[in-house]
């Protein structure tokens, strides 16, 4: 040990170092701050704003927010029945573009993770990911085009078109999960499960899905939350339907009206809250 | 086709302007009348409320070097869209002042974007003007600090949406109808009531469309002007609960019959063109891009009358560069910026003099713009408030954000 690293070690710098090598726990908290910060400030902050928001009214005229306190919008939210019908659908939509995902998601995830040779692999990731460098308005627009009555599919607007759309739209973010849990999953097992008998479809049920359950809750999650939000899809192809979406876009964008957009918002969070309370339950957050 | 613009206008409406609306609409053009004559509506609405008290400017400095603009898309082109369409660098040339535009889609996002006390200078529709007035965001404006405002139509000025009490509160910019489109291999015969879009047994079922605003119920009720009298409908946005009902009812059987509500006019274009729709209602603009692109397609002023817009130029009561603010005013009604805006943008301009500088010499014949009868038709949009715009004390009419709930109830 020489005089000068002797030196160079008493220097701040390498105390600071010292001390944050010996104290782990303030290294770690340091080390998240910063993370945390945009998580709590952020997201949860905005939350709040937004629940808050959703206590108070507006200057109907003026456009002024009234900050003080009332359940008006939570009550106009549950007495309507428009709004019932309108949360209910946003739920079947976001149900059924999950289960289509899905439905094309799995046997595609699979055969990219299984079947594909290496080099295809990394090709088919690439063809996968490349419908999410295309804007969302040129995607939906092109779909417009092709529903339209003389176009390629022709079958018109209105709430199936919706779910197409959103379906093709999502898809990429049910096939990536998928497609890791696959990854992750030895070949060996597959394997095993033949030499014990189980043909194609009993693998599938007891061996492939159970462990990659996890995988998909992690993809439906994308899709259903990215389903429930959505308003832009609605507006190109949905005829004369709507969803929560434009409710919130509607209340904040025609009316001015940002306490009852904030009520309307709370809808999705809610019903959010409940898929993943309800996933938990599952046990497929554990394994994520 | 006109060399100037992407957007080809062809003309192929006749137009029914008499010798005597002719004559009408030279004497606008040639009259430098100044002041409120004829023009002046005292629409009782004015009365309503009572904007916060503001001087307007009593004389104008030298430009601060910069303006800060809100927009509606197409409203100050500075080339980048079209290099030959271009009224924003000539005028930094001519003024001095830099011009900074920020395109808002929504007249909402504009009542919020002229909040943030940011911005100069906004081109207020008449759903938005009346609110920044109410709530002191824009100030009263010194029309005589304005030299090209003398050439304005009468029609458009110290109109319920742009001014209170007798007091401007911006400059109009241009106006435009909402009218009635059809595809002509479709729709037989050609149809001349709104009736045709409101007809629960319409053959047309599932292939007509509306504007999907909560402003459109203001379609429904001038429909009902004439339809059911007995309602005692004035003004198509001075609705009480028994009108507006009547309205709202009117919608929602309308909506049986409707394929789609649009917003964007790609959309509509899109639609009349394959034959997804093919009534409702629609922009002259809109009608000839459609017709450009070859839609069998026609448009009329139905004889109900219309609905329409019209839009006003406002200065913030904050502007941090007023002088720049009111020089931009000047310019954006000045005949050779207004031709350009109009016929870019494919609406009326509000200058007379315009009309002489349309690259299109018939131009403003297409869009009726020395046409006051036709104007004297269309209902523009102003923004319902609770004091009813039609006068009556005696009831409550309702209020935007109400429009906005039933129209989310109309659409289901």
């Amino acid at each position: 040990m020489t005089t000068s690293a002797a030196v160079g070690r008493t220097g701040p710098r390498a105390r600071v170092a010292a001390f944050l090598h010996r104290h782990a726990r303030v290294r770690l908290s340091l080390l998240l701050s910063a993370p945390l910060a945009w998580l709590g400030l952020a997201y949860l902050g905005a939350l709040a704003a937004l629940f808050v928001t959703a206590f108070w009214s507006t200057d109907t005229f003026t456009g002024d927010l009234i900050r003080t306190f009332t359940w008006a919008n939570f009550q106009d939210l549950v007495t309507g029945d428009v709004y019932r019908t309108i949360a209910l659908r946003s739920l079947g939509v976001a149900v059924a573009v999950t289960l289509i995902d899905l439905i094309v998601a799995f046997p595609m995830a699979f055969a990219m993770a299984k079947l594909a040779s290496p080099r295809a692999q990394r090709w088919l990731v690439i063809l996968v990911l490349t419908p999410l460098w295309a804007s969302y308005l040129v995607k939906a627009y092109a779909w417009r085009v092709m529903l339209s009555a003389d176009g390629v599919l022709g079958w018109g607007y209105g709430l199936g078109a919706t779910i197409a759309t959103l379906s093709y739209l999502w898809l990429p973010y049910m096939i990536l999960p998928i497609y890791a849990g696959l990854e992750r999953l030895p070949s060996s097992l597959l394997d095993a499960a033949g030499d014990l008998g189980a043909r194609g479809w009993r693998t599938f049920r007891t061996v492939v899905w159970p462990l990659s359950f996890p995988a998909v809750v992690a993809g439906s999650i994308f899709t259903f939350s990215l389903s429930l939000g959505d308003y832009i899809t609605v507006k190109i192809v949905g005829g004369k339907s709507q969803l929560i979406g434009n409710v919130v876009y509607d209340n904040i964008g025609a009316a001015n009206n940002l306490p009852f957009a904030a009520a309307v918002a709370t809808v999705p969070v809610v019903i959010m809250l409940v898929y993943l309370a309800a996933v938990r339950r599952t046990g497929a957050l554990e394994n994520l | 086709m006109r060399p100037t613009s992407p957007r080809p206008v062809f003309l192929t409406r006749g137009l029914a302007v008499t010798a005597a609306l002719a004559l009408a609409a030279l004497t606008a053009c040639g009259g430098s009348s100044t002041g409120a004559a004829g023009g002046t509506a005292t629409a009782p609405g004015q009365s309503g409320f009572n904007p916060p008290a503001m001087e307007a400017a009593k004389s104008l400095g030298s430009g601060e070097g910069q303006v800060n603009l809100i927009a509606w898309a197409g409203y100050a082109e500075d080339g980048s869209n079209d290099p030959k369409v271009d009224w924003v660098h000539p005028f930094e040339k001519a003024t001095g002042c830099k011009v900074n535009t920020k395109v808002a889609g929504t007249s909402d996002e504009m009542v919020n974007l002229m909040k943030t006390g940011e911005y100069d200078a906004v081109s207020a529709s008449g759903d938005a003007s009346l609110r920044l007035i109410a709530s002191g965001t824009a100030a009263p404006v010194n029309t005589d600090l304005i030299p090209n405002y003398k050439d304005v139509f009468d029609g458009l000025k110290l109109k319920p949406w742009n001014s209170v009490k007798g007091v401007a509160y911006g400059v109009p910019h241009g106006r435009g109808a909402n009218l009635l489109m059809w595809r002509t291999d479709a729709v037989t015969p050609a149809p001349d009531s709104w009736g045709v879009v409101f007809d629960p047994a319409s053959p047309h079922k599932g292939k007509v469309t509306a504007y999907d605003s909560p402003i459109y119920i203001a379609d429904a009720a001038l429909y009902l002007m004439s339809a059911k009298p007995e309602l005692g409908i004035k003004n198509p946005y001075a609705l009480d609960d028994k009108q507006f009902q009547a309205a709202v009812d009117l919608l929602k059987q309308q909506r049986q019959i409707i394929g789609e509500y649009w917003s964007d006019y790609t959309k509509e274009i899109q639609a009349f063109k394959g034959g997804d729709t093919v009534v409702g209602t629609t922009w002259q603009v809109i009608a000839n891009l459609a017709k450009a692109e070859k839609a069998p397609v026609e448009v009329t002023l139905p004889k109900e009358g219309a609905t329409g817009w019209s839009d006003t130029w406002m200065i913030a009561a904050k502007a941090k560069n007023p002088n720049c603010a009111y020089k931009w005013l000047d310019w954006i009604i000045s005949p050779t910026a207004n031709a350009q805006v109009a016929e870019w943008f494919g609406e009326a301009p509000a200058n007379a003099k315009a009309c002489a500088k349309t690259s299109d010499a018939s131009f403003c014949d297409t869009f009726h713009a020395t046409d006051e009868e036709y104007f004297s038709k269309v209902h523009f949009w102003t923004t319902p408030i609770a004091q009813c715009l039609d006068g009556r004390t005696d009831v409550t009419c309702k209020d935007y954000s109400e429009w906005t709930r039933a129209w989310t109830e109309i659409k289901g």
